[in-house]
């Protein structure tokens, strides 16, 4: 029977080839479903993975790469750290809604003047939504020791409810004929996060997650808290020996992860989205989840991960519009790709032998 | 305002059909979050058991196969999370959230072609001599047969788990699957045997509402039934008792809320709405016993 | 070096984005995209958008390609997907959520030579025309069966959101009840969702359990219709769709989204090069409000009186809202026989005199 034998180090050549295996599985299973579908397997495999990079338009889509994959890195990052020492927020949804909330609120607040301090103070309010909102879980694990996967799950409900109830009430914009939404936060010159360079798909979220991934880089390969956290994962009772304090982890790490969380509602928010509508929130706090799994925790990898994700959504549109391909089979396609990439990661850390069956 | 036009008789029998969706779906995630894994999928599983049961409904013209083919299918999705989770060792709160992806996709693929057909009629059924009983029968007594069945599984579960063998060794599994495996017992197949019963479950809430609730199919329809039975795991501090008074609760915030709206009261909706899901983080907070079981969520591996 | 060219290019065209894109790839054929809040399967909304865009095609033939993608969710992906269908060569983009208005008005200033219609909205340009439906006057006619029908004398109804759209089609149909049946009274439910199959069937049994016996509904599901059937001696109408797999019985009759013919319409004008930015709020008379069959278990003299109020609307004789109505609070609104302008309904934010409650702010 085939027996896992857990190696000592994750392997070197796995953990680079194991995504590209991974890639290269859904494509095939992905192509036999599409050819199921009635559709070209090859167009459509080529259309996802290869028409946002290099097509006709792709100079249209390449920046659009960016505008998707921001948030989703920004907040991977976030997330990266507690996840490495078994810390588990997976409410960055609602801190990325708070954040967006708490910004944007800043922003309408000081409607229509024209200082350039405003778009900064909105950065920070968003970041400390984000951080306020992260920090319920943090401070109830510490000091009641609640279970931080499931207060923060349960807060992600909480701020949808907030989100809608803002949209529909206080936010709403005056001008807006009695629909739900703020005012467009985009044609609001002072609070708005308008492209750096035209036709680059860059604003201020991008500069942040590029920021954020080398600040990880670093912290995780030379600072000591990058260690303390790398420990606190793979030791504690070492961790704690080594006088890693893990009350103080937990809450560094929760509050981290809420406040980029919470800047990148913000940055959607002013920026792309514009307004705070019902449905401002599209996923990327779950999908960052799963991005900062696919990027191995490592800043680098999430990086390319988010890039991955959003080549998929990108690439999915575009073969909805030009083969007629359903938006389900975009999702059950990201579904599989994520089950490849998390079953091709036994290959890394664990060696896969065959030994004869033990008689029990 | 006219409060006197709310029936509680009424209200409370309506609770219970509202909330069996979310009750079967969550006993299932209950057994499986006892085992020491977290499904994060619920979601994914209950869209595909609503798609597989109305499929299956329609082709035989049989609401209980229909029932019987939506287990099946949440089961075999299920596997797929059991069989990264278990044997791939893949972190289970990301592929529990993949599986979600995934279900919501396939869900919509298999379903193109039953939109706006109705599913085969499921009656009521009239429990005879309870069913008569003033004031207590018509809200326990007069619904349809799967309210009971959920009941059913609910009590099955909670007898499984306190008073049998199984159950012991399910529990210890989730407790510390280092000792379980140590004393003989095995992790894996405990687990799986667990996912597979979570998943069967899901896919029962699901075809709950696409043969029971709506009866139709279309594309989202769970529309996040499956997270509200998340927490209602949690709510219930993972017993069985407590569920039903969760998923009553949770149903209930909903059904007072419409009904005080219809009375004409004034109801911050969106405020209230979100008052379950407070209650459940109070819970967590103040019920020592609401301790999550000891393996949740971590990865076993056995180094032989 | 492929790739240098690439970039170059890139840029080149980057460039061009400032000043406003030229449509590019055109051939023969007309290409005419649509833009989907939610998945065409969701048998409401989006269901009937799509049957549009099928009646497009049917129409036109080779003449004509159609694309969509589904779920656009309101915000940076719906300007990727208009941008990406505009740089395929679109000729006509319809975006069909009153969500996509600041994107479409964005995207439209950038490809001047590609025409733009936004659903329900507001902001119109030279290339971006606006449509919506007059569905209040569906609601009348709703509201007329509805006051001859109910013995209870209580009508349910079931809201989304408490937004203009909404509160038009209360009052509408409120209106049309009361004028046929005075004693009637309006039980109003805010769901606050476009479409949760489950929470609208509580919506509607509490409704029925709080004495409704008509039930009207402003979301997209046919939960509220089961619901309905389960109680018994209960009547309902469809919304967006005919929903009538529930006919004759409870869905006595329906409001139907007829997207087709405005549809037909304007690609027929991009075609012809007739095409010229509007802001119309099409009603039952221009055939974008259709009003489903009245099913028989609606006496004849109420199918023949309800029939006459549509035809009636439908040929502008009649205006759901005519003047002597006061507000609800009591302050006159509009004089005898005076009818309520545009203006006025686009943004109604009020319940007329008689109903009950408070809108929800």
């Amino acid at each position: 029977m085939i027996v896992l034998d857990k190696r000592p180090q994750p392997s070197r050549l796995w953990s680079y080839a194991a995504p590209v295996l991974a890639v290269v599985l859904t494509m095939l299973v992905g192509g036999v479903l599409f050819a199921a579908l009635g559709k070209n397997p090859v167009a459509v495999i080529r259309t996802i993975f290869l028409d946002p990079l290099f097509s006709e338009f792709a100079w249209f889509y390449r920046p659009q790469l960016l505008i998707k994959g921001a948030p989703l890195v920004l907040i991977a990052v976030g997330l990266s750290f507690g996840f490495r020492a078994g810390i588990w927020n997976i409410g960055a949804e609602g801190q990325y809604i708070i954040g967006a909330l708490c910004g944007a609120a800043v922003g309408l607040a000081l409607y229509p003047a024209e200082t350039r301090w405003i778009f900064p103070l909105m950065i920070v309010a968003g970041a400390f939504g984000g951080w306020v909102w992260a920090m319920i879980p943090g401070v109830l694990k510490v000091k009641f020791g609640t279970n931080e996967i499931l207060v923060s799950l349960m807060l992600v409900y909480v701020a949808e409810s907030l989100l809608a109830a803002m949209a529909l009430g206080p936010m709403k914009n005056p001008d807006g004929m009695g629909f739900p939404g703020s005012r467009n936060l985009a044609q609001y010159p002072s609070a708005a996060n308008l492209e750096l360079v035209a036709g680059t798909g860059l604003h201020w979220g991008v500069v942040a997650a590029l920021i954020a991934v080398i600040f990880a880089y670093v912290v995780l390969a030379r600072h000591i808290f990058g260690f303390q956290v790398r420990l606190a994962g793979q030791a504690p009772r070492a961790a704690r020996f080594a006088g890693v304090d893990p009350a103080r982890m937990v809450l560094i790490c929760m509050g981290l992860s809420g406040a980029l969380a919470g800047m990148a509602g913000l940055f959607e928010v002013a920026g792309p989205a514009g307004q705070v509508t019902i449905d401002f929130n599209v996923g990327y706090g779950f999908t960052a989840i799963i991005v900062a799994f696919l990027g191995r925790l490592h800043p680098v990898g999430i990086l390319l991960a988010g890039g991955l994700m959003a080549l998929t959504y990108i690439g999915g549109g575009i073969a909805q519009s030009n083969l007629g391909l359903p938006a389900a089979a975009i999702s059950l396609l990201q579904g599989m790709l994520l089950f490849f990439l998390l079953a091709v990661d036994v290959l890394t850390h664990y060696r896969v032998r065959f030994a004869a069956r033990k008689v029990a | 305002m006219d409060l006197s036009a709310i029936n509680p008789i009424l209200l409370l029998a309506s609770l219970m059909v509202a909330a069996t969706p979310i009750l079967l779906a969550a006993i299932g995630e209950l057994v499986v979050e006892r085992a020491g894994v977290l499904n994060l999928g619920v979601e994914g599983m209950m869209i595909t058991g609503a798609v597989c049961g109305f499929i299956v409904a329609t082709a035989t013209g049989s609401p209980w196969l229909g029932f019987l083919g939506a287990a099946l299918g949440g089961a075999l999705l299920s596997l797929l999370f059991g069989l990264l989770t278990q044997f791939l060792l893949s972190n289970q709160v990301a592929t529990g959230l993949a599986l979600t992806l995934f279900g919501l996709g396939l869900s919509a693929l298999m379903g193109q072609s039953y939109l706006g057909i109705r599913a085969p009629a499921f009656p009521d059924i009239h429990i005879p001599l309870l069913g008569d009983i003033p004031v207590v029968g018509p809200i326990v007594f007069q619904h349809d047969p799967m309210v009971y069945v959920g009941l059913g599984i609910v009590a099955g579960v909670w007898w499984f788990l306190n008073r049998t063998r199984g159950g012991l060794i399910l529990r210890a599994v989730g407790e510390n699957h280092d000792a379980a495996h140590a004393l003989g017992y095995h992790v894996r197949r405990t687990r799986m045997l667990a996912i597979t019963f979570g998943g069967a479950c899901a896919g029962l809430g699901g075809a709950y509402l696409s043969l029971v609730r709506v009866p139709q199919w279309t594309e989202g329809m769970t529309a996040g039934a499956g997270w509200i039975a998340l927490a209602i795991v949690v709510f219930a501090s993972w017993k069985p008792g407590r569920l039903v008074l969760g998923a009553y609760l949770f149903g209930g915030v909903t059904v007072l809320q419409l009904n005080l709206q219809a009375a004409g009261v004034a109801v911050p909706v969106e405020y209230l709405s979100m008052s379950p899901y407070l209650a459940t983080i109070a819970v967590l907070v103040i019920m020592s016993t609401g301790r999550a079981p000891g393996s949740l969520g971590r990865i076993f591996h056995a180094a032989r | 070096m492929k790739r240098r060219t690439l970039l170059a290019s890139g840029a080149a065209a980057a460039a061009l984005g400032l000043t406003g894109l030229p449509a590019l790839a055109q051939d023969a054929k007309t290409k005419v995209g649509f833009i989907f809040v939610g998945p065409v399967g969701d048998g409401g909304w989006t269901y009937q958008h799509n049957e549009g865009r099928l009646a497009v095609e049917q129409e036109f033939g080779d003449k004509v390609e159609t694309m969509f993608v589904e779920s656009v969710p309101e915000g940076p992906d719906a300007v990727r997907v208009m941008t990406d269908m505009a740089l395929k060569g679109a000729n006509l983009i319809f975006t069909t959520s009153f969500g996509y208005m600041d994107q479409t008005v964005e995207v439209a200033a950038k490809f001047p030579d590609v025409k733009f219609e936004h659903a329900t909205g507001f902001k119109d340009a030279p290339n971006l025309a606006t449509y919506s439906a007059r569905f209040y006057e569906g609601r009348a006619v709703q509201g007329h069966i509805a006051g001859h029908m109910t013995k209870s004398n209580v009508i349910g109804y079931i809201g989304s959101f408490p937004i203009p759209e909404v509160i038009r089609g209360i009052n509408s149909s409120y209106l049309a009840a009361k004028a046929v049946n005075p004693d009637v009274q309006f039980k109003i439910v805010w769901a606050y969702t476009w479409f949760d199959p489950a929470k609208e069937a509580e919506a509607a049994n509490v409704l029925i359990e709080q004495g409704a016996d008509v039930i009207l509904q402003h979301t997209d599901s046919t939960a509220p219709q089961a619901a309905a059937q389960a109680k018994g001696d209960v009547i309902t109408f469809g919304q967006a769709s005919d929903m009538a797999e529930y006919a004759p019985n409870p869905r006595v009759s329906s409001i139907i989204d007829n997207w087709a013919p405005y549809y037909i319409d304007r690609t027929r004008a991009v075609m012809d090069g007739t095409w010229e930015t509007h802001q119309v709020w099409e009603g039952i008379g221009d055939g974008m409000v259709k009003i489903g069959e009245i099913s028989d278990a609606v006496p004849a003299e109420v199918k023949a009186s309800a029939e006459a109020l549509r035809d009636s609307i439908g040929a502008g004789e009649t205006h759901p809202f005519t003047g002597p109505l006061n507000k609800q609070d009591g302050s006159a609104w509009l004089a005898e026989g005076e009818t309520a302008d545009d203006g006025t309904l686009q943004g109604m934010n009020f319940y007329v005199e008689g109903i009950e409650g408070d809108i929800p702010s």
